[in-house]
């Protein structure tokens, strides 16, 4: 049986795997990454997206095998280890960026790989147009929009703190 | 999906010499499109071949007049290469229009045109900015390489090496997304490469098709305008939920004049 070897949140893991095994199934039923959702398994929504050698990608479109020696970051490997939230996460928090949950791990990865694309920022239009590979089954996108455009300030050092929601 | 062998080799030959030795072996770069596929179960594959190991299929570079795009290059590194926004800017503003962010960080320039989908993008600029393909065995031109739905000239076990794109005095495209889906409704090509004007027409019919009476159109006149009176026949155009051929068809005149006028 091939192996893979790839590094998740930091530490490396070598699993058997088939020439068919995607990378999401690696994930969630090879190393109980839970966090990791399969929405629709059509790369249409985007639940499913990590960050693999720093690029976000959907892993219900990729191969495990395809990732062999990878550095791969899920939803679990962004809060420190006290537990501190990644400033992404923590928007997503305060300005009440989901509604059921299901989305949000893919949403928050899509967010931050997004954010370090644009150094110089982004308008509203932009965050819209950069989500378009994420589906939220309830539509809570306006929340989502605004969470992203208060974590990038924090994230480009241009605001100490997340600006807190409107009440 | 249906179980198989993965094989990653390090060469253009090794994998030449892997798909050759199977008929039942694909090739995979990105997988954007393929892995959907394999998941419908629409193809069942002894063997996949991982070409993204392959330096030889690597890079994008001014070569004089002309640009040529290696195969495994991603659209995203399409979308924002220095040297395809100075050279063919239309290009790199199509390359970031394919998909999403997630799919344009995977998918590559060889495989949308090998698999000449026809809502792909990627086969209007070809045969709009009368490209050449490179393949392993030889050189193809963009007219005779496009065979209609999902067919190429490419025999099994040809690899599609590289694209040379001459590089135009002006280029613009335009497309009408389907609202859901975001695939190609209508889209148009059109390029003006050492005076000759190309018009090519992606997403209406069973495979990308160049509109000569536009290109008569543009040659006496580059302008929207001169588009605008070329109607687009409905017959032989595809015709779906998503729209009639008739709207495709009207759609063709519309997404031309745009694309004129993104040209400049």
């Amino acid at each position: 049986m091939p192996q893979v070897t790839l590094t998740v949140n930091g530490k490396t893991s070598t699993v058997d795997v088939e020439g068919r095994t995607l990378l999401v199934e690696l994930l969630r039923e090879k190393l109980r990454l839970t966090g990791t959702h399969v929405g629709c398994d059509t790369s249409q929504c985007g639940a499913c997206v990590v960050h693999v050698d720093g690029e976000s990608v959907k892993a219900c479109t990729i191969l495990a095998l395809q990732a062999n020696g990878s550095q791969v970051t899920t939803i679990e490997g962004l809060a420190k280890p006290d537990g501190t939230l990644h400033p992404m996460q923590e928007a997503f928090r305060e300005y009440h960026a989901l509604q059921c949950g299901f989305c949000t791990p893919g949403m928050v990865m899509s967010a931050i790989d997004l954010v370090q694309k644009h150094p110089d920022g982004m308008s509203e239009k932009e965050i819209r147009e950069g989500l378009e590979g994420n589906l939220c089954r309830c539509t809570g996108y306006h929340n989502i929009v605004k969470a992203i455009a208060a974590a990038q300030e924090v994230m480009h050092g241009r605001a100490q703190s997340l600006a807190p929601a409107a009440e | 999906m249906y179980d198989f062998e993965y094989h990653k080799p390090g060469s253009l030959a090794d994998a030449v010499k892997l798909l050759s030795a199977d008929p039942d072996a694909r090739p995979i770069s990105g997988g954007q499109t393929l892995l959907p596929a394999l998941k419908h179960r629409l193809n069942k594959p002894t063997s996949v071949v991982d070409l993204s190991g392959i330096a030889e299929l690597r890079g994008i570079k001014r070569e004089g007049n002309k640009l040529v795009i290696g195969a495994l290059a991603k659209h995203v590194e399409v979308a924002t290469s220095p040297e395809v926004k100075a050279a063919i800017p239309a290009l790199a503003q199509m390359a970031g229009t394919i998909g999403d962010t997630q799919v344009r960080n995977r998918g590559t320039i060889g495989g949308s045109v090998a698999n000449n989908d026809p809502a792909a993008d990627y086969p209007s600029a070809v045969l709009g900015l009368n490209a050449t393909i490179v393949t392993d065995k030889r050189r193809i031109a963009a007219d005779d390489f496009f065979q209609g739905m999902f067919t190429t000239a490419l025999e099994p076990g040809e690899l599609l090496v590289a694209i040379e794109f001459p590089i135009p005095e002006k280029a613009g495209y335009a497309k009408m997304r389907n609202p859901a889906s975001r695939y190609v409704m209508a889209g148009a090509f059109v390029a003006k490469t050492g005076g000759a004007v190309r018009v090519a027409i992606n997403g209406a019919g069973p495979g990308v098709f160049r509109q000569t009476e536009m290109e008569k159109a543009l040659t006496a006149n580059w302008s929207p305008d001169a588009v605008a009176g070329v109607k687009q026949d409905a017959d032989g155009l595809n015709s779906d939920i998503h729209g009639s051929a008739e709207y495709r068809a009207h759609l063709v005149t519309v997404m031309a004049k745009r694309a004129v006028a993104n040209a400049g």
